[in-house]
C-alpha cells in the first residue's frame, strides 16, 4: 500500500475530516445518554444552601455529602426496600426462567403431540391482551394478591414473546441425534432436559435471565396498582414518591429529634437526587459487563424458526 | 377414550413441563381476556367470588362506550397515541439507522464500542428514574433549562405546566431511551453484511456515500420494513412510563400527555369507573388485533420469512 505514495486513501474508510465530523456527533449522542446520570450524582453532592441559592448546577458552589448521611439516618426503609427489590428480582428470575423454558423446550420438541395447540395457547396472548382492567379484578379479587410480594412476581412471570424465543432456540441448538443417543442410554426427558439441555442452552437460557432480572428490578407499574403496604415497597416504586416518602421514613425514624440538630436544614433536593443515584448504581455498576451479553442476546433467536 | 387416555400418557413428561406455563397463561392472559366482558356490564363485587361478581354485573349492552365515546376524551387519547408513535416509529427508524450506518463507519472501533455502551444505556433505565433526569434540567426552581435561560435574561418557564412544550420533550425522551437500542439492532445486521459487496464496489470505485446508499441501506431494508410494520402493529399501545413519570403525572399537561393506556389507568385507579375504563382497554385491544393481523398480513405479501404467523 505505502508504495502507492501518501496521498492513497483507502476508500473502505472514511475521509479523515468526515470521521472527525461523525466522531463528534457521534460523541455528543454518547454523552447525551449518560450525562444526565452524571448530573444527578453531581446534585447528589451539591450542599442544600447551595442548591437553593444557585439551582442545580454543573459545578456546585459548594459539595456535600449530606444527603448521603441524611438517607443513612433513614436506612431501614431504604434496605427494605433494597431488600424487596432483590427478592423480588432474584425470586422472579428463577421462576421466570424455569417455566419459561420447562414451557418452551416442550413445545420445541416434535414427540410432543400437542405442541401446536400449546404454541398456540402462548402465541395468542401476543395478539390480544386482557387489559388493565380485568388484569387488576383478577389480581386483587380472584387471587387476592393485593399488599403481597407476589403481586409484584406473578403477573410478570411468563411472556409470550420470550417463550416463543427460547423455542427457536430450542428448534435451532438442540439437535434431535444427542437426545436420541440419551434416550437410547435409558435417560428420562427430565434428565435429558437438567444433564443436557440446560447446559447446552445457558447463552440462551442468560439472556432470558438477564431480561427478566432487568425487568423486575426496573417494575415499579405492579407496586403502584397492587402495593400500599410500606413494608412491601420496592425501590423504584419508594423513589416514586420520593417526597411524600422522604417526609414518611423522617416521622418514622425513631432518631427523628436527633436529627433536628445534625442537619440545620434538611437537604430535600440532594437527598431526592441521592436517592435515583442509589437505585441506579446496580444497574449503572454491571452495565459494562452484562452490555455484550445483552447485545448478544439480541441476535439469539428470530422469532420465527 | 382410550386412546386419548394413552396419548395423555405417552405425552405425560412433555404436558409436566408446560403445565405451569399453562396455568399461569390461563390465569394471568385468558382469565383477564373474559373478564373483557365487564365491558359491557356495571360491575359490582358480590361477597361468593370473583366469577360470581362477573357473571352477576347487570348487562348495560354499549352504555359504558357510548358513555366513553361521547367525551372529548376518547379523541384526545386516540389522537395522542396514534400521532406520538407515528412520530415515534419515523424519527425512531431514521435515528436508529443512521447512528447504526455511523457507529459502523467510524475508524475507531474502540471509541464506537464505547459510544455504543453509552448509547444503549438510557434503555436499562426505568421511567421512574428518568423522570428525576428529566426533574433537573426542567425544574422550575432549580432546574438547569430555566438557569440557562436566566443566562440569556428570558423569563423563566414553569415546565410542568406548560402543555405547549411537552409534545417536544415526549418525543425527545423516547428517542433518548429508544434510539440505542434499535441502532444496536441494526448494526448487528450491519455487522452481518457480507464484506465482498463492499470489495466489489470499491474496485468499481463507489464513494463511501454510494456504498451507504446502494449497499448498507438495501440491505437493511427488509429488517426497516419489518422493525416498521410491527410497530405499526402496535400504535394503539404506548409506553406508559413516559406519559405518566416523565410529565410527572401533571394534571395541567393531560391534553398532550393523555394516551389510552394512562386514560384506563385514571379511570380504574383515580375514579374508580370500572366499566369505563374496561371499555377503553377493550378498545384498544380490539384495534390492536386487528392491526396485529393487518399489518401481519402486509409482512406476508411482502416477505413471508418475517412474518410473524
Amino acid at each position: 500500500m505505502k508504495t502507492m505514495g501518501k496521498k492513497y486513501r483507502d476508500p473502505q474508510r472514511l475521509h479523515p475530516v468526515v470521521n472527525i465530523i461523525v466522531t463528534v456527533l457521534l460523541g455528543i449522542l454518547a454523552i447525551a445518554c449518560i450525562f444526565p446520570f452524571i448530573y444527578v450524582v453531581i446534585i447528589s453532592l451539591t450542599s442544600e444552601q447551595s442548591i437553593v441559592k444557585n439551582g442545580f448546577q454543573l459545578i456546585p458552589e459548594a459539595w456535600s455529602s449530606d444527603a448521603y448521611q441524611y438517607l443513612w439516618s433513614m436506612r431501614g426503609q431504604l434496605f427494605r426496600s433494597y431488600g424487596v427489590s432483590i427478592f423480588v428480582t432474584v425470586v422472579g428470575t428463577a421462576i421466570s426462567v424455569l417455566m419459561i423454558t420447562f414451557y418452551a423446550y416442550a413445545i420445541s420438541r416434535p414427540q410432543f403431540q400437542y405442541r401446536r395447540f400449546f404454541t398456540m395457547l402462548a402465541f395468542f396472548t401476543m395478539l390480544f391482551s386482557g387489559g388493565l382492567v380485568p388484569m387488576y379484578i383478577v389480581v386483587t379479587q380472584f387471587l387476592e394478591l393485593k399488599d403481597t410480594v407476589w403481586a409484584l412476581i406473578l403477573p410478570l412471570t411468563m411472556n409470550a414473546f420470550y417463550i416463543i424465543i427460547m423455542r427457536t432456540f430450542f428448534m435451532k441448538s438442540v439437535s434431535e441425534s444427542i437426545l436420541e443417543s440419551a434416550r437410547i442410554d435409558g435417560a428420562s426427558e427430565w434428565r435429558i432436559f437438567f444433564q443436557i439441555i440446560f447446559p447446552l442452552s445457558l447463552p440462551g437460557i442468560a439472556t432470558i435471565a438477564l431480561f427478566s432480572t432487568l425487568g423486575y428490578w426496573n417494575d415499579w407499574f405492579q407496586a403502584l396498582l397492587y402495593i400500599n403496604d410500606p413494608n412491601l415497597v420496592p425501590l423504584q416504586s419508594l423513589l416514586m414518591k420520593i417526597e411524600a416518602n422522604l417526609e414518611f421514613m423522617r416521622e418514622n425514624m425513631d432518631v427523628a429529634n436527633m436529627q433536628q440538630s445534625l442537619f440545620s436544614t434538611i437537604p430535600q433536593e440532594s437527598a431526592k437526587m441521592a436517592m435515583v443515584v442509589i437505585a441506579t448504581l446496580p444497574i449503572a455498576v454491571s452495565y459494562p459487563f452484562f452490555q455484550k451479553y445483552f447485545i448478544s442476546g439480541l441476535t439469539i433467536g428470530g422469532v420465527k424458526e | 377414550m382410550k386412546k386419548i387416555a394413552r396419548d395423555i400418557y405417552t405425552n405425560r413428561t412433555w404436558l409436566l413441563m408446560v403445565l405451569p406455563g399453562t396455568i399461569w397463561l390461563l390465569i394471568f392472559a385468558y382469565l383477564p381476556m373474559f373478564g373483557q366482558v365487564l365491558a359491557f356490564k356495571k360491575f359490582r363485587i358480590d361477597p361468593d367470588g370473583f366469577f360470581a361478581s362477573v357473571i352477576n354485573s347487570e348487562w348495560v349492552g354499549f352504555d359504558n362506550f357510548k358513555y366513553l365515546f361521547s367525551t372529548d376524551d376518547a379523541w384526545i387519547i386516540t389522537r395522542n397515541t396514534l400521532v406520538y408513535n407515528t412520530i415515534f416509529i419515523v424519527l425512531g427508524l431514521v435515528f436508529a439507522v443512521a447512528t447504526a450506518i455511523l457507529l459502523s463507519e467510524m475508524l475507531s472501533k474502540k471509541l464506537s464500542k464505547f459510544y455504543q455502551t453509552s448509547i444503549l444505556f438510557p434503555h436499562f433505565i426505568s421511567w421512574v428514574i428518568g423522570s428525576y433526569f428529566v426533574f433537573t434540567f426542567l425544574s422550575a426552581d432549580y432546574g438547569l433549562l430555566n438557569y440557562i435561560l436566566e443566562w440569556f435574561n428570558i423569563d423563566p418557564v414553569a415546565w410542568y405546566s406548560e402543555p405547549k412544550y411537552w409534545p417536544f420533550i415526549i418525543v425527545f425522551m423516547s428517542l433518548w431511551k429508544g434510539v440505542g437500542y434499535g441502532s444496536i439492532v441494526y448494526l448487528a445486521s450491519i455487522v452481518g453484511i457480507d464484506r465482498t459487496y463492499y470489495e466489489a464496489a470499491m474496485i468499481d470505485g463507489a464513494s463511501k456515500w454510494n456504498q451507504i446508499k446502494n449497499i448498507t441501506i438495501p440491505m437493511l431494508k427488509p429488517l426497516m420494513i419489518i422493525l416498521t410494520i410491527m410497530n405499526i402493529g402496535k400504535i394503539f399501545n404506548s409506553d406508559f412510563g413516559l406519559f405518566y413519570q416523565v410529565p410527572r403525572d401533571s394534571g395541567a399537561l393531560y391534553s398532550v400527555t393523555n394516551v389510552i393506556d394512562t386514560f384506563v389507568y385514571r379511570g380504574l385507579m383515580n375514579l374508580g369507573d370500572i366499566g369505563m375504563s374496561t371499555a377503553a382497554g377493550l378498545y384498544q385491544s380490539v384495534v390492536g388485533f386487528v392491526l396485529v393481523i393487518i399489518t401481519n398480513y402486509i409482512v406476508r405479501k411482502i416477505d413471508e420469512e418475517s412474518a410473524l404467523f
